[in-house]
């Protein structure tokens, strides 16, 4: 009886989701003079063919720094739990 | 450890491919599709097949956890020099113009972000193998 409950409310909660979701509008992005100027200026500022690349290590470096460094955190922190040590 | 002549064959052809392409991926970040980040996890995936394939204990044998470590720090170490180097040379943290400027190298910008996507993917590939080395155990167990 429990389980046919929580299948019932699960396939309620899917459906909602799959209206709420088919309500949205995908695919139509407000147009912002940001995005002209980095496909405009990003070659010779930068120095890098690739936009993606001007935009992710240039105009945000910082950002990918610190992303760089939240890899190298998980990592720690995976050693730091899951390393088996010598004395135990 | 099961023995497997088919995997252990395949595998040892392949490793090299896919390392190879990881390091065209790294190294096509600033002029095509690729970057640090990608090559650095494929580059990774070449040391999972051969930690599925030969087992951790061979693998470990060349690599150990502290060298892995050491790695993961270098390709940090890279990048935040690049951008204290522009510190140095009179501009903004990470300001490769400045660089240029102070070097009077042409076209040095698109080379600094070339180092600094070979670091981050060094980094990348430090931190995906010690995750799997502390995950997986030392494969005396299983495998």
């Amino acid at each position: 009886m429990k389980r046919k409950l929580s299948i019932i409310i699960t396939i309620l909660m899917i459906g909602m989701l799959g209206v709420i979701v088919s309500g949205l509008t995908f695919g139509d992005p407000v147009d912002h003079p940001m995005d002209r100027y980095f496909i405009e200026n990003s070659q010779e500022e930068s120095g890098a063919n690739n936009v993606v690349t001007a935009v992710l290590f240039d105009y945000r470096g910082f950002d990918t720094l610190g992303e760089a460094a939240v890899l190298f955190t998980a990592a720690l922190g995976a050693s730091l739990i899951f390393r088996k040590r010598r004395d135990d | 450890m099961m023995e497997n002549v088919v995997i252990r064959t395949v595998s040892r052809l392949a490793v090299p491919f896919i390392q190879i392409f990881a390091l065209y991926v790294i190294v096509h970040g600033a002029s095509g599709a690729g970057g640090g980040f990608q090559g650095g996890v494929v580059f990774a995936a070449s040391f999972i097949l051969m930690i599925i394939a030969f087992g951790m204990p061979n693998v470990r044998r060349r690599i150990d956890n502290r060298g892995i470590m050491w790695l993961s720090v270098i390709g940090i170490a890279i990048y935040a020099g690049i951008g204290f180097l522009a510190l140095l040379m009179g501009g903004n943290f990470l300001e490769y113009a400045a660089i240029e400027a102070a070097l009077g190298i042409p076209h040095l910008h698109g080379i600094l972000i070339d180092l600094v996507e070979a670091g981050i993917g060094i980094a990348v590939m430090a931190a995906m193998v010690s995750i799997i080395f502390d995950i997986a155990g030392n494969g005396e167990e299983s495998s």
